[in-house]
């Protein structure tokens, strides 16, 4: 597929300019300005041919079912997408004076109350702009509150189970990461976590339920030995959406979190961003929350900026609003009970999957689990591997789960079906992986040559890292 | 409304293929002592029609007016292919594109999108877009510091001040000194620059046009920080500017950072926003966050997909360029379309805009309210008005927003307004504005 610039043709434009007369007053000196800006020439009709010629080239939601382990693809309702659009949320200035934004402050309170009610935390902040950005907040929280206490301590505890952005989020903020090994059934090892835990220990990040899609069944006990010594305990919220209107996460011992809202509040991932990962934290962590603080007084809604003992600010503005309005309208929109049955569902879908492909698939830890679980590719014959199974299900037109992940399983395959997908899928999904093994005993090297019928074969990543071209140079 | 679909019967046949009896047989890993048992406190559940309502009420609430203020936000008109083409849903609803074969659409987009930054900026390399701009700004700021071994930065204090409170949120995490350079008449005093820099300082950051608008002398500020041996970071806040003045990259600027919200995204209250970094070509395999690489398929056709991940969060976790794991995908995608449909006619655009501009400051002049800075601008200036929020107020009681006071942030700046004009500011809307000026300050 061409890029729009090679579909640039001297004297073509899709844009013309008012005709208003002004008068050059103020000319800025020619020694500041450049001398022209060369980008693209083409037409309307070759801007919408080619980007609706590219959207055909991409997987979404919409397209079929997203199984990505840890990701939450989950249907995202359409009405969100006309709210989200609504100009009295969209034409809003950032810093209008809060008498003008009544409404859009209002969202942020009201929310922040909803997931205060789904977690148990005392108050969110929707500053952070995605969910590693949510961590990073929340371990600044931590370190200003040991900072407060008069206390040295720059050690985080992290799984052996843990997404990459824990570790990176840790070495961001100036904390050295030591990672606490998992049990062979995948909980935390309470023995050597005892040994770990001492006063130099800030936190604990824990993906509640973990990145194995299961619950950590000594998770009173690990938040125990961390309060015992004064620490404190973070909860990824990644996987939300397996105890939604089940369990609250501050009922398990967690101090702050973040929430990915992108993932279980149904904003859609849009290729990668826009998310938003708002933190949330205790009564005790309250005043650590970045600013501004969205409270409510006499005379209505307002933006509490000094506060202080606040990380401080964290985002140009208040983080991405019109994400958050989406999860606003999805939460009231499901209600009490549709928010458990969310969690419920999801749980359902995942368990029922993973009775369908139990008996073709190795299940390196064989539990109940949660919103997802993990497969792996020991039990393929003839040299086929989670990269190979991953590519050939695109040819079946589902898109891949998460593979190669978590790391302590070896060739991982990640699969969260989420709520919002029917049985007939699931079973559709079933079939299809075990039409692959079927193929890898008699035909392997369709597998190992898959995808067969996307828009593009086989990518070659290593060229791509090995001669890096990063921009189109004609 | 919901949005599941499994009604009893099928409920029925997945628990028995599960083997359990309920769906709360699922759940006994969770200690009962923490399983509710009972519904959320939350608001009962509404239909579509009942939402719709509710969130028009709510929309209702605020009030955009007709808006003369930037500061890091700004209003541009949107063509409609912009809505039309990012609005489908085979982009919005798509994730990060790790599986290439199917995300040519996003990739390709992204590309483009690094393709635009490098070709508007004139720098090396760009990357797949930031959070936003501050924290665009704090992150080029710790590369820099990981690529000199050194722990100092010095910032103007004509640097957007959400820029510098996020900055210091940043550097205060790391143990990283920032210092603040006060300014003379509206721009970074060159002068003093010099004697502020030492052998420990990594960069020199410069906001251009400036958050008072005015255009700082980058070449020179660029020159003093090379002397050092520092790197020069400029920060964009407003990048329709780049349609008219000096690319940074001709001026030798190591980092570009900045917000592009303004190429195609609405303000939407401050967020989504679009960060963007891009560098001299050194910094390559330094830049936090995402890559697209052009390459090939297994055909030999042209392919493009995510590269160089080993500086990524999820290959080298502690050890990582940034923690970053996404970016803006469905905000660049917007940008690329704007800057589409906008192409060459970026410098007429940009012309007008500041044409715009001063003739809203002429105007004011007129009626005795004069400029604070006497110093090139692009489309934002700042105006001396006496009681400012009172007049302010008075102003957003006739449906506009007036601008920002700055004196919200600048002790010696009470009672001036940055004012911002662009295409979205009629000349009518802008005469109509310095009457209204006139009569709210009586």
């Amino acid at each position: 597929m061409p890029v729009i610039f090679e579909k640039s043709r001297c004297g073509r434009s899709a844009y013309a300019m008012p005709s208003w007369q002004l008068e050059e007053t103020d000319p800025i000196p020619a020694a500041l300005c450049n001398d022209g800006v060369d980008l693209v020439e083409v037409g309307e009709v070759d801007i919408v041919r080619h980007y609706t010629a590219l959207s055909r080239m991409n997987f979404g939601v919409d397209t079929g079912m997203y199984p990505l382990g840890s990701c939450t693809m989950k249907y995202n309702p359409k009405v969100n997408e006309r709210v989200a659009s609504l100009s009295g949320f969209t034409s809003l200035h950032p810093l209008s004076s809060p008498a003008l934004a009544q409404g859009a402050l209002e969202v942020l309170y009201d929310l922040s109350e909803y997931l205060a009610t789904i977690t148990g935390m005392r108050r969110f902040s929707f500053a952070p702009a995605a969910g590693a950005h949510g961590e990073l907040a929340g371990l600044m929280v931590a370190k200003k509150y040991f900072e407060k206490k008069g206390e040295k301590r720059s050690v985080i505890l992290i799984p052996d189970s843990a997404h990459g952005t824990n570790p990176a989020s840790v070495a961001m903020c100036g904390f050295d990461v030591r990672e606490v090994p998992s049990t062979p059934e995948g909980d935390v090892d309470m023995q050597r976590l005892s040994s770990m835990v001492d006063e130099d220990v800030a936190a604990m990040m824990l993906t509640s339920p973990n990145t194995l899609g299961l619950f950590d069944r000594n998770i009173v006990e690990i938040a125990s030995v961390l309060h015992g010594k004064g620490a404190l305990f973070y909860c990824d919220g990644a996987n939300l959406n397996a105890i939604l209107g089940v369990a609250k996460v501050r009922d398990m011992g967690f101090d702050l979190m973040h929430i990915n809202l992108h993932k279980t509040f149904s904003t859609p991932h849009g290729g990668g961003g826009p998310g938003s990962g708002p933190l949330g934290v205790s009564d005790e962590l309250e005043p650590f929350l970045p600013v501004p603080v969205v409270l409510k007084g006499d005379d209505g809604f307002y933006l509490e900026q000094n506060r202080p003992d606040s990380i401080g600010r964290i985002h140009s503005f208040h983080g991405n609003f019109l994400v958050a309005l989406r999860a606003y309208a999805y939460i009231r929109m499901l209600g009490p009970d549709g928010i458990r049955d969310a969690g419920e569902t999801a749980v359902l879908n995942a368990n029922y999957l993973l009775s369908l492909l139990r008996r073709e698939y190795n299940l390196p830890i064989d539990r109940i689990c949660k919103h997802e679980f993990v497969l792996n590719d020991k039990d393929m014959p003839n040299g086929v591997t989670t990269n190979d199974i991953a590519k050939r299900i695109l040819d079946y037109g589902f898109h891949a789960p998460t593979v190669y992940f978590p790391l302590l399983i070896p060739g991982a395959i990640m699969i969260e079906p989420t709520e919002t997908e029917n049985r007939e899928t699931l079973e559709s999904f079933a079939a299809a992986m075990i039409e692959i093994k079927r193929e890898a005993e008699s035909d392997p090297e369709t597998v190992k040559s898959a995808p067969h019928s996307t828009p593009v074969r086989r990518v070659d990543a290593v060229l791509a890292a090995r001669k890096p071209v990063l921009k189109w140079e004609g | 409304m919901k949005y599941t679909c499994s009604p009893e019967d099928d409920r029925y046949v997945m628990l028995k293929s599960i083997g359990v009896r309920a769906v709360d047989d699922l759940f006994t890993d969770i200690p009962e002592a923490m399983r509710l048992g009972k519904d959320l406190d939350l608001p009962s559940a509404l239909s579509e029609i009942e939402t719709m309502r509710l969130m028009e009420e709510l929309a209702a609430k605020n009030r955009p007016g007709r808006c003369f203020a930037g500061a890091g936000a700004y209003v541009h008109y949107m063509p409609a292919v912009v809505d039309a083409l990012a609005s489908r849903s085979e982009f919005y609803t798509a994730y990060t594109p790790y599986q290439a074969e199917v995300s040519q659409g996003t990739l390709t987009a992204i590309f483009e999108f690094q393709t635009f930054v490098c070709r508007l900026t004139g720098m090396d390399v760009a990357n797949a877009s930031m959070y936003d701009g501050a924290t665009a700004l704090a992150e080029a700021v710790l590369m820099s510091m990981h690529a000199s071994g050194k722990k100092s930065v010095v910032a103007g204090d004509t640097l957007h001040p959400h820029y510098r409170a996020v900055l210091e949120t940043y550097c205060g995490a790391n143990g990283l000194e920032l210092r603040i350079l006060p300014s003379a008449n509206g721009v970074m005093d060159t002068s003093a620059l010099a004697g502020a820099l030492n052998s420990a300082t990594a960069a020199v950051v410069t906001q251009n046009p400036n958050f008072f608008g005015c255009i700082e002398d980058v070449a020179a500020i660029t020159g003093a920080a090379h002397v050092a041996k520092a790197h020069s970071i400029v920060v964009v806040t407003e990048p329709h500017s780049l349609g008219l003045i000096a690319a940074p990259g001709k001026l030798g600027v190591d980092i570009l950072c900045g917000e592009a919200q303004s190429f195609g995204n609405p303000v939407g209250y401050g967020g989504p926003a679009l960060g963007f970094l891009a560098a001299k070509g050194e910094f390559m395999r330094r830049m936090p966050g995402r890559l697209v690489g052009k390459t090939v398929d297994s055909d030999g056709k042209d392919a493009y997909a995510l590269t160089l991940q080993t500086r990524e969060q999820h290959i080298r976790r502690e050890k990582a360029t940034s923690n970053i794991c996404t970016n803006q995908g469905l905000c660049a995608l917007r940008a690329v379309i704007y800057l589409s449909a906008l192409g060459n006619a970026i410098r007429p655009l940009a012309e007008l805009n500041h044409r715009l501009a001063a003739r809203c400051k002429s105007l004011l002049a007129s009626k005795g309210f004069t400029a604070v800075f006497d110093r090139p601008y692009f489309n934002e200036f700042a105006v001396g008005i006496k009681k400012a929020p009172v007049v302010m107020k008075r102003l957003e009681e006739e449906g506009f927003i007036p601008g920002v006071h700055l004196g919200d942030y600048y002790g010696e700046y009470a009672d001036c307004v940055l004012v911002c004009c662009t295409e979205m500011t009629s000349p009518a809307e802008i005469d109509a504005f310095a009457e209204a000026v006139k009569r709210c300050a009586r």
